[in-house]
């Protein structure tokens, strides 16, 4: 299996359905020659050229709104957001029309749109470049929403997220776009909607997606140290979420620890939780649960802020440890 | 005093070397910008004024106490030529507790509020709306202020763009939008996004009225500001000036500049706004050992700028704690 970069697998989702189905495009800001604000599509144009590798105006709400028109008469367009902050400019597409069609029109029409683009904080963009809004869209009924936090997954949700017949937030984070890994150049998608166990555990069940699964990966290793042995869950889609795995997993752990980078208030992990309540995991708690997120401020610019800001592998493994220990259970 | 000729306002000997100075000033902040990035000194992205120094600095000389401007992520050039503090603006692109935001916002967020810097901008086009808020305030209040709205090219394609300029139109508004184009947003050049030739023409459908000016000659920009600016105090309404301008450095610090050639780059430097004013101010007498000192001395207040950031202290967490809300009305702790 070739190693690929995070960003290089996002591309090669494009890629290959850009080759396999004539009615894929791409279009947005600095897509084409400029190769994207973050290299995703570099190259692209060459390959498809400027028609279906689409440079356009600064026009966030027209882009979107065009895609959702492309989708319309039976194409399947791609939107790149340069950044995923920048899906605000389009809010009225997304909210009040892309997630409404298909409801709205009695199904009488779909949406098979991807709107995708970088999340994420902890590179110094600052408040407006850096948030993580996906609670906001996952909010919002007929739309999914998508956060992969490997190569392989985020090619394989990708080609699904294509193949959909409904708009689709895709969710890539800044600080993933380098990180290597194997990836099969298949046809094969990874379903939406199916968590993974991306490391077994007994003492505790930790909820995560994106940047923070390997976060909570590492913290869960510095806890092993201590001889805590807790059990990590990437959710990967948000949208459907895989809300039987963690119920199954809570079952077994009886303790519930929920970690992801946007700010706390009004986040996921309150949904996981009361999720998980209305469950019939309710009855195996043994602990109150825990968040551990982003603090609840815009994103801060200055490093040791910016740090702050975000969980880091220390204050998840701290927490964790305080937690556990807290609720007496013994490493 | 010499003056200069073919304006409407006599231009003293003094206050072109005030441009001078102040052009200079703008262009060594973000050369040293640019270095602190290149070394890896300062974290996240910038965008740099160089090449388009005249714009601000023309335009903002027409300005009077109480007129405010709305910036842009291309924002230090404004803020210097407000007469903004650069050692603050230094201490916040390092981070620091010293900087004008308390080291929380960064390249783009640099604003001096007590000059009447409404605030740069990371979303491309939202000060457009704002300086229109701004201009109702004034309106409705029966103040002569004015507001100057920087924006890019670009951004003339974002909606916010067309909502501000019609409802500054319709309300008849003390707004001078000021477009610089500097002939692409990013990589998007002006003859792929727009299908008119001249920028300006897009005033036409608002009711406004507009003006073409080389933005490498800071007489012609400060000559046609200083029209508009009348007009609008008068009570005319709003104006647009688009004034044509060029980009030296790539978008921010992650540009290749693939979608330009070196020669067309080179062919701007040619026309540097700069070395225009220099040799205007040769031409009238000016020893240039006096221009070179006027520049050395702007080199030297930016190194120190930088010196006041490095020795500044970083932020501490807690402040967070009471950022996101004002406590009271006008609370800028
Ligand atoms: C709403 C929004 N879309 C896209 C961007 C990314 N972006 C930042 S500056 C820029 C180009 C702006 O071009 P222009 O308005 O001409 O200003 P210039 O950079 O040339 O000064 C882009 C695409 C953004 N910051 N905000
Ligand atoms: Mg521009």
């Amino acid at each position: 299996m070739p190693e690929m970069t995070y960003a290089a697998a996002v591309r090669s989702a494009m890629e290959w359905e850009m080759a396999k189905d004539p009615r894929v495009f791409v279009m947005g800001e600095d897509i084409g020659v400029y190769g994207g604000a973050f290299g995703v599509t570099m190259g692209m144009v060459d390959r498809f050229g400027k028609d279906r590798v689409r440079d356009t105006p600064i026009a966030e709400e027209g882009i979107v709104g065009a895609g959702i028109g492309a989708a319309l008469v039976g194409m399947r367009p791609i939107v790149e957001m340069q950044f995923s902050d920048f899906i605000m400019n389009a809010m009225d597409q997304v909210v009040n029309q892309a997630a409404k069609i298909h409801f709205m029109f009695g199904g009488r029409m779909s949406v098979p749109l991807v709107i995708r683009g970088p999340a994420g904080a902890g590179t110094g963009a600052a408040a407006q470049h850096s948030q993580s809004l996906e609670a906001w869209f996952h909010h919002v009924p007929g739309l999914k929403v998508v956060m992969p936090a490997f190569p392989d997954d985020a090619r394989g949700l990708l080609l699904t997220a294509i193949r959909d017949p409904n708009p689709v937030l895709f969710y890539e984070h800044k600080l993933l776009y380098k990180i290597k890994g194997e990836v099969t150049e298949s046809d094969e998608g990874v379903p939406l909607g199916r968590g993974l166990i991306r490391r077994y555990g007994t003492h505790a069940t930790v909820v995560t997606y994106s940047l923070m699964v390997h976060r909570v990966l590492e913290a869960a290793l510095q806890l092993e140290q201590k001889g805590w042995d807790v059990e990590v869950i990437d959710l990967r889609s948000l949208v459907p979420m895989d809300i039987p795995l963690v119920i199954e997993s809570v079952k077994r752990t009886g303790r519930l620890a929920i970690c992801h980078e946007a700010v706390g208030r009004g986040g996921i992990g309150g949904e996981i939780a009361a999720r998980i309540l209305e469950s019939e995991a309710f009855d195996y708690l043994e602990a109150p649960l825990l968040r551990i997120t982003g603090l609840n401020t815009p994103v801060p610019y200055s490093p040791p802020l910016e740090s702050a800001f975000m969980p880091s592998v220390d204050r998840i493994a701290q927490s964790l440890a305080t937690w556990l220990v807290h609720e007496g259970v013994s490493a | 005093m010499q003056q200069i000729e073919n304006t409407t306002t006599p231009i003293t000997t003094a206050t072109a070397l005030d441009w001078y100075r102040t052009m200079h000033r703008i262009r060594r902040f973000d050369e040293t910008i640019d270095e602190l990035f290149a070394q890896g000194k300062v974290h996240g992205t910038t965008h740099l004024y160089i090449g388009e120094e005249a714009v601000a600095t023309g335009v903002i000389a027409t300005l009077e106490p109480g007129d405010v401007i709305t910036s842009t992520h291309r924002g230090h050039g404004h803020n210097i030529a407000l007469g903004g503090d650069i050692q603050a603006m230094m201490a916040e692109l390092l981070g620091r507790a010293t900087g004008y935001c308390h080291g929380v916002g960064g390249s783009m967020h640099i604003a001096d509020q007590s000059r009447g810097n409404l605030g740069a901008n990371g979303i491309v086009g939202a000060g457009l709306p704002i300086a229109v808020g701004a201009a109702l305030g004034f309106a409705m209040r029966h103040e002569s202020h004015l507001v100057v709205a920087f924006t890019g090219d670009g951004a003339l394609n974002e909606g916010a763009f067309h909502e501000a300029a019609n409802l500054a139109a319709i309300w008849r508004l003390p707004v001078v939008f000021v477009v610089e184009n500097n002939q692409y947003g990013m990589s998007g050049s002006v003859k792929e996004m727009f299908a008119i030739g001249h920028l300006a023409d897009r005033a036409a459908g608002y009711g406004i009225p507009a003006t073409m000016v080389d933005g490498m000659d800071i007489f012609s920009v400060w000559e046609t500001a200083s029209r508009a600016v009348e007009a609008v105090r008068k009570g005319q309404g709003p104006h647009l000036i688009e004034a044509v301008t060029y980009r030296y450095k790539g978008h921010s610090k992650s540009d290749a500049n693939r979608y330009r050639s070196r020669d067309e780059i080179q062919q701007w430097r040619q026309r540097d706004p700069i070395d225009h004013l220099r040799r205007y101010l040769a031409d009238q007498g000016i020893d240039p050992t006096e221009l070179d000192r006027i520049r050395q001395e702007e080199v030297q207040a930016v190194a120190q700028a930088l010196q006041y950031a490095e020795d500044s202290p970083w932020p501490e967490v807690r402040m967070l704690d009471d950022a996101v809300y004002a406590l009271e009305e006008g609370d800028h702790a």
